[in-house]
């Protein structure tokens, strides 16, 4: 931080009040959409004896005065002071039950994260970690982002700064710069200062949540964070334990990860920081230790899938090895805030692309020409529902972000035409005419044909389903 | 004043051990004259206490504990440089080896570089027209990247690189320069580069740094450095679009694994060092543009996998650490088509940015994404025709498998000296993509299929 910047400061807090620890005294417009809230540090308390007036001050200013039980004085400034490692305290933890919204399809859909939750990104080069934790960066509905470019590419850092700066948030309508905090450590950057970004990138979180704010870390990659611990370790010529990782990997990687979650801070008010942390399996194999000992400590799993990656299906997501144990406690609010049938479409869904799987270990030994028409219309409508809604494209300005309410109406619509087609199919009208109506193909491009801000247009779809089928049914 | 110690006292392959150094440094170098008369070079790898342990970079043979006189020079290794260095060949430690003498240094740069602070970085998008339709259509390279060639023993990834470097566009302006670095070559690959070079004229703008496969495997750790460091002085010094070619990246992992072993650290995957990441990223980093210079340094890392492998620790850290990869496949090579490129898993990362109507075509992405994913059709028809025979395909499958044939003979197979324009590549990716109906065609917009879709009655029969 530059220590000659002068910062416009507002003191709220005036002579003679109590201040507790995480107490706000001083408010500072740090950039337009985020009002930096000064705290007294965690363990001190006192009764303010001066303040400095509102004013321009530098970072290391005194701008008040607390005495505290003991008669001693302490000044307060613009910043403090904190060691990485320790995290920061708060009153208690509160229970997870909203979703960090993401407007990506696959992921608010079939696996959500709730606000305060960990989850992890494991997946092979190139299967699109990367563009998954920019995706999540950009669009995700939390107030501030912490990026941390942990062993990476130093291209890829400078694309985010500048992409980051070109979008404009769609909630606040300023550039996204403006609520991101971007570590950079690339991978030819010292390994003790990757050690430490982890931690900085965490403290940072915490930090900005006593303040009350929702936060979200992407960490890309805690494998070469691993990494570092390793070659540190190897260098103090401690005994490794499994692939030459140090014993303590796991206990790391928990305190690491328990640092999230949703909180009542020391202040009253309420914060929470989301963890998002890539894993790079070595040679994509998910059985290696760092990712066996992540997925013990997130309940959400995004595995990224290298065969999906070849066949450019992004995200690359496999929807059969990822799970989200949130889902049940978030239930609730998708029932309450979205649809009273989301939680319905979602699960009707999903058990689709599960009988997908089973019925494709069949097709790879005989063909798909052999199956009956109900087993054939499952395969037709998990491939709406793969192209058609689990795809998404993150270079296309329609379809890069999609909001929870469109999402469950094309559900609605996936789902019409599954159940519809297969009534007439149980009524002996072959599949074949079905899929002539050009129904399927017209859901498959519904992404991009719906603009986000009309969706209504998806509620035409329903009723022209509707009138084709019923149509259909007639002639046969 | 510069003291000589005399003797070593302890000497273990390429390491060797002095004792009661005064006030070394770390990465300071040395210069070791033994009796016979011969002169050795070492850098400082450890420092305990007054103990020094040097590498030495022509290897110890011949040298006892009693017959050197080590002096250190009180500063790290560098490097050279002045502009004379373009047409020059050199060892891998950046010694002159052409005969034509020492180069008379402008500046002398540290080899280890310094890594850039992404803010200065100027985030790559610029394309580079190798004349490759697989390259220039589905895995794009771009001015600034780090994009390497996956190959096996016995493919033709040496030709792929030559013709690469002769048809790349950054040769078309005058100003450019390539810097090559072989790692543990033998002596043929070596001179095949140099005679490439040579027949496409721009033998004057190369820069060479030899490590052959006989040379000592510490100077083989040194060689990209300097590569690179003369790279680094070309681009940003003289402001020359530089194309770096590394081969072999294997040879350069293993003996830094041999160097490791012999250091007596603790061993990760396969035996090598747990900061092999780490270190490769050293090398592969100094890609890229930064802010307020021309040039720029493209990289194109050669390695081969052991045994095929993709998942053996050096592609898997390498395509961790590059913006994407060039696969070669075996199978492909053994049916004579040339380039041998597996285009399912190659990538290029920056090719997103760099395409489109600004830079090739306003339908490169659209095509690429469904040449990319009628590809993968092809392989999954290939299975199911392999278990129940290609005649009881579905005539939709039959179709992908007839498309995929002709994609691989007329699209990836192309001459040694076929230099093909974009505008030829892309038109022959919808003339293959015509043979498939407009349905198979899911991840192009409707207007860009009518636009270029040339479906005639012929396919809507067949």
């Amino acid at each position: 931080m530059d220590e000659e910047k002068e910062w416009e400061t507002l003191i709220t807090a005036s002579l003679s009040d109590l201040l507790k620890e995480g107490d706000f005294y001083a408010e500072i417009p740090e950039t337009p959409v985020v009002t930096h809230r000064l705290m007294v540090p965690p363990g001190l308390s006192g009764e303010v004896i001066w303040s400095a007036s509102n004013g321009r001050y530098k970072l290391n200013d005194s701008i008040l005065k607390i005495r505290d039980k003991d008669g001693r004085e302490h000044p307060l400034t613009l910043c403090q002071r904190w060691p990485i490692k320790t995290p920061r305290p708060a009153s208690k933890r509160l229970p997870l039950s909203r979703p960090l919204i993401t407007g990506q399809r696959i992921l608010d859909t079939l696996y959500p994260i709730a606000k305060g939750g960990a989850a992890a990104v494991p997946g092979g080069f190139g299967t699109g970690k990367t563009v998954t934790q920019h995706q999540l960066a950009k669009w995700c509905d939390a107030d501030i982002i912490i990026y941390v470019g942990c062993g990476e590419r130093g291209n890829e850092m400078t694309q985010a700064l500048a992409e980051f700066s070109q979008i404009t948030d769609p909630r606040t309508g300023r550039p996204l710069t403006d609520r991101t905090v971007l570590i950079a450590n690339t991978s030819n950057m010292p390994v003790a200062a990757r050690e430490a970004s982890i931690y900085t990138g965490i403290t940072i979180a915490e930090y900005y949540r006593d303040m009350g704010y929702h936060t979200a870390l992407m960490a890309d990659s805690t494998s070469r964070w691993a990494e570092a611990l390793r070659e540190i370790s190897g260098r103090l010529e401690e005994m490794p334990a499994e692939e030459g990782f140090p014993a303590y990997l796991p206990s790391r990687l928990s305190e690491f990860y328990e640092r999230a979650g949703s909180f009542k801070n020391l202040n009253g008010s309420e914060g929470s920081i989301t963890v998002i942390g890539a894993v790079s399996p070595q040679g994509a194999d998910f059985s290696e230790p760092v990712t066996q000992n992540t997925k013990r400590f997130t309940r959400c799993f995004w595995a990224l899938d290298k065969a999906l990656a070849y066949a450019r299906h992004y995200p690359a997501i496999n929807w059969t090895d990822s799970y989200s144990e949130y889902f049940g406690d978030l239930a609730d609010w998708y029932r309450k805030e979205v649809g009273n049938d989301f939680v319905h479409c979602r699960n009707e869904i999903h058990t689709l692309l599960v009988e997908e799987k089973r019925l494709m270990e069949i097709v790879k030994l005989i063909g798909a020409d052999v199956l009956p028409d109900d087993q054939k219309l499952i395969i037709e409508t998990a491939r709406v529902i793969r192209v058609g809604f689990l795809q998404q494209n993150a270079t296309d300005p329609t379809d890069t972000y999609v909001p929870l309410i469109k999402q469950l109406k094309m559900m609605r619509c996936i789902l019409r035409l599954h159940n519809g087609s297969a009534e007439l199919i149980s009524n002996k009208v072959p599949l074949s005419k079905i899929t002539a109506l050009g129904l399927f193909d017209r859901l498959t491009s519904m992404k991009y044909d719906v603009p986000n801000d009309n969706q209504e247009i998806l509620d035409t779809y329903l009723t022209q389903i509707d009138k084709e089928l019923a149509a259909l049914k007639k002639t046969v | 004043m510069i003291y000589e110690y005399a003797g070593l006292s302890q000497i273990a392959g390429p390491l060797v051990v002095l004792e009661d150094v005064r006030d070394p440094s770390f990465e300071e170098t040395a210069v070791i004259k033994v009796n016979d008369g011969t002169e050795r070079h070492g850098r400082i790898i450890k420092i305990d206490g007054n103990s020094v342990t040097l590498q030495i970079f022509e290897g110890t043979r011949g040298i006892s504990t009693n017959n050197t006189l080590t002096s250190f020079t009180g500063k790290p290794m560098d490097l050279p440089l002045s502009p004379e260095i373009i047409g020059r060949i050199f060892n891998g430690l950046g010694n002159p080896i052409d005969g034509m003498g020492a180069v008379f240094p402008l500046c002398r740069r540290d080899i280890n570089g310094a890594p850039i602070n992404p803010v200065r970085r100027v985030y790559p998008r610029n394309y580079i027209k190798t004349g490759i339709s697989s390259i220039d259509s589905l895995a794009t390279l771009i001015r600034g990247q780090k994009l390497p060639i996956f190959s096996g023993s016995g493919m033709k990834h040496n030709e792929l690189a030559a013709q690469i470097v002769r048809q790349a566009s950054v040769t078309d302006d005058g100003n450019f320069a390539v810097v090559f670095a072989a790692m543990g070559v033998k002596n043929d690959v070596a001179d095949y580069f140099r005679r490439s070079f040579e027949e496409s004229n721009v033998m004057n703008k190369v820069v060479m740094f030899l490590n052959l496969s006989n040379d000592p495997i510490i100077e083989r750790i040194i060689t990209p450095r300097c590569a690179l460091t003369a790279a680094e002085y070309l681009a940003y010094d003289l402001g020359m679009n530089v194309l770096v070619v590394l081969t072999d990246m294997t040879s350069y992992a293993e003996a830094l694994r041999e160097f490791s072993s012999s250091k007596g650290e603790i061993p990760g995957r396969k035996g090598f060092p747990g900061y092999l990441y780490s270190d490769l990223a050293s090398i592969y980093e100094r890609a890229g543009i930064i802010e307020g210079s021309k040039g720029s340094v493209t990289q194109i890392p050669i390695l081969t996998m052991p045994n095929d492998d993709i998942t053996h620790p050096i592609p898997d850290l390498t395509g961790y650490i590059t913006e994407g990869q060039i696969v070669l496949d075996r199978s492909l090579d053994s049916t004579g088509i040339y380039p041998p490129v597996s285009i399912l898993p190659s990538l290029s990362r920056l090719m997103k940015d760099g395409i489109g109507a600004e830079y090739t075509r306003e339908d490169h992405s659209a095509l690429a994404n469904q040449l990319f994913s009628s590809y993968a059709k092809v392989q999954d028809a290939k299975a199911l025709a392999s278990v129940i025979g290609e005649d009881e395909l579905s005539p939709d499958d039959k179709m992908i498998l007839a498309f995929g044939r002709e994609f691989e003979k007329h699209f990836l197979n192309q001459g040694y000296t076929e230099n093909r324009s974009i505008e030829d590549t892309l038109n022959l990716g919808w003339d293959l993509l015509s043979m498939l109906p407009r349905r198979l065609l899911d991840r192009v917009d409707g207007e860009t299929l009518n636009k270029y879709h040339k479906e005639n009655k012929e396919n809507q029969t067949s």
